[in-house]
């Protein structure tokens, strides 16, 4: 019996969130008494995978094949259930990202085990009763979901638990063939078109997000934005009237029907805070809502707040980081 | 070609969630219910494939009670040509895939639909369990959709950019947008809706694998701290002295 990790890789560099993954995989396997492999998809590179060991990951399975650089859902899958059978793993652990929900939820049929996604805190264990605790009603709420039978995948919430780092440690890299044939990568993308993302910082996994609404009046003023995003090191987003128009990118929508984000800082500016937008964002630690209208909803969701032109704080805001670094 | 697709009945978007007092179920109490969100990409453009290819069919499908025929009826107004609704409870993710994989089975549909996730369980589960199920490809989550005699190329969207992926019939994908401009129903839609074929078909499968013990919701925010605008930069300090966040 042992827990099984997945770990995302691209570019070599193990992905923020399966860092996450790993991390709360070995606690939970603190918990059951035993230890947690991870088995590695996407380009990796040997160093980093080893390096899993400062999250607490005693060994980690990898596949050279090189057809795996790319996500392909059936042979993602056949890898991951290989690994799981091989080291009789009793639970699953992956990030709830889109590999994540498209390979755990195919998982959870081949394998037969129950599945939550969207999990948000390390689990309850008690007896034979397994409760997670999962984000619900796109973040307006959550529920405690008991988990049946003896096998059991989670999908653990971007941004929701901290990695830790226990430096020095280190993991054992094993060389593992699921014996993949052409068959298995049957639907291999024909075409990966990799967007260009501000500063490198993927919205989705950011630590802080600087987003801009109708208030920033046309997609020629986001440069303020930007100059803000950049100083903080943060990725940037809008909300869906200003996708809807297409000043921004659909990949940067924000909101009940675009992208859920949960980061530790979100500075929304001129966003007036539709619910369908705070469904969206209302997970994040710290909000900062700057609008020139004290009336404007999104006031009753912030942490901090500055009633002003967001095209006279913006600078404004972006000197004062300048001057702190 | 015969698509079908998955509608689920969700609290309208702009409400106030709350629960029963044991805090065991969510409380419908005044609560407006629509198509979810997601869902109604998936139906729109199997619309407008059919339309294109100028033959095919599209049946709604919904596992739910009686309370939900209304939003089934509005997506026959939209422009399905018939609907199954399998009486039941919605219990889990993996309960209701086992309900459309086997009438997507028992109907040899070529593509099955389904919005990204609901926006009330937030599961993003169901897509691939039905593909599993069937044993065919599953596309999740696509942003764009087209066919050409039996196979579609779809855009599937990755953490930092998309893959173009091609598969051929039949395949499950779970929609979002941009993949078209989501249809409302017109008065002729409306008018024909009431005759289409509503089929009402019992479950089938094994029992859910997950049950919910309780829901909360988050905890209060403290209120705001306002920073006068004059003074922007003292923000910038309180983030980092007091909030600690950068």
């Amino acid at each position: 019996m042992s827990v099984l990790v997945v770990v995302e890789c691209a570019d070599g560099e193990v992905k923020k969130s399966s860092l996450e993954v790993a991390s709360y995989g070995a606690d939970v396997a603190a918990m059951l008494g035993t230890t947690a492999t991870a088995i590695a998809v996407g380009e990796a590179n040997e160093a980093n995978l080893a390096k899993l060991g400062e999250q607490g990951i005693t060994k980690v399975l990898y596949d050279a094949e090189p057809r795996l650089k790319d996500f392909v859902n059936n042979a993602y899958t056949k890898l991951i259930a290989t690994a799981a059978e091989q080291e009789s793993a009793k639970i699953i652990v992956l990030a709830n990202s889109n590999i994540g929900a498209a390979v755990g939820s195919r998982l959870s049929v081949r394998l037969k085990t129950s599945l939550a996604t969207n999990v948000v805190e390390l689990p309850k264990i008690s007896g034979d009763q397994f409760t997670v605790k999962r984000g619900a009603f796109s973040g307006k709420a959550f529920s405690d979901v008991v988990l049946s039978g003896d096998r059991k995948i989670i999908a653990v919430k971007k941004n929701s638990t901290e990695a830790k780092h226990e430096a020095g440690k280190t993991a054992e890299v094993a060389s593992f063939s699921a014996q993949l044939g052409d068959a298995d990568f049957a639907d291999a993308p024909k075409q990966v078109v990799m967007q260009d993302q501000a500063g490198g910082i993927l919205l989705p996994e950011a630590d802080r997000v600087v987003s801009g609404g109708r208030g920033m009046k046309g997609p020629e003023n986001w440069g303020l934005i930007e100059d803000l995003a950049k100083a903080l090191g943060a990725a940037t987003a809008c909300s869906k009237p200003v996708s809807d128009v297409d000043w921004r990118p659909h990949h940067e929508h924000v909101g009940q029907t675009g992208i859920t984000v949960s980061p530790n800082l979100y500075i929304a500016c001129g966003i007036s805070g539709a619910i369908q937008h705070l469904a969206g964002v209302n997970s994040s630690k710290v909000i900062v809502v700057i609008n020139k209208d004290p009336e404007a909803p999104f006031f009753k969701a912030a942490d901090y707040g500055i009633v002003g032109d967001v095209f006279d704080v913006l600078p404004k805001l972006t000197a004062a980081v300048k001057a702190l670094n | 070609m015969k698509f079908l697709v998955c509608i689920s009945n969700v609290p309208d978007t702009t409400t106030k969630i709350a629960f029963t007092p044991d805090n065991k179920e969510f409380n419908k109490a005044g609560v407006q219910f629509v198509i979810n969100p997601w869902d109604e990409y998936a139906l729109t453009r199997a619309i407008e494939l059919k339309e294109a290819a100028g033959s095919g069919t599209v049946t709604v499908l919904n596992v739910g009670q009686a309370d939900t025929e209304p939003n089934i009826r509005k997506a026959l107004a939209i422009g399905a040509d018939d609907a199954i609704r399998v009486d039941a409870v919605p219990q889990d993710a993996y309960f209701v895939a086992e309900q459309i994989a086997a009438i997507a089975k028992e109907g040899a549909y070529d593509v099955i639909l389904m919005g990204k996730e609901s926006i009330d369980y937030n599961g993003f589960q169901v897509h691939g369990m039905v593909g599993e199920m069937l044993g065919i490809p599953t596309v999740a989550p696509a942003m764009k959709l087209d066919m050409s005699g039996n196979t579609a190329t779809l855009e599937r969207e990755i953490e930092g950019g998309k893959e173009i992926v091609s598969v051929n019939t039949p395949f499950v994908a779970s929609c979002q947008q941009p993949m078209c401009e989501p249809r409302i129903p017109n008065m002729r839609g409306i008018m024909t809706a009431r005759t289409k074929p509503l089929k009402v078909v019992p479950a089938v499968g094994e029992p859910a694998r997950t049950t919910v013990a309780e829901y909360a919701l988050p905890p209060k925010k403290q209120g705001v701290k306002l920073i006068d605008a004059e003074n922007a930069g003292e923000l910038i300090k309180l983030l980092r002295n007091e909030a600690k966040v950068i």
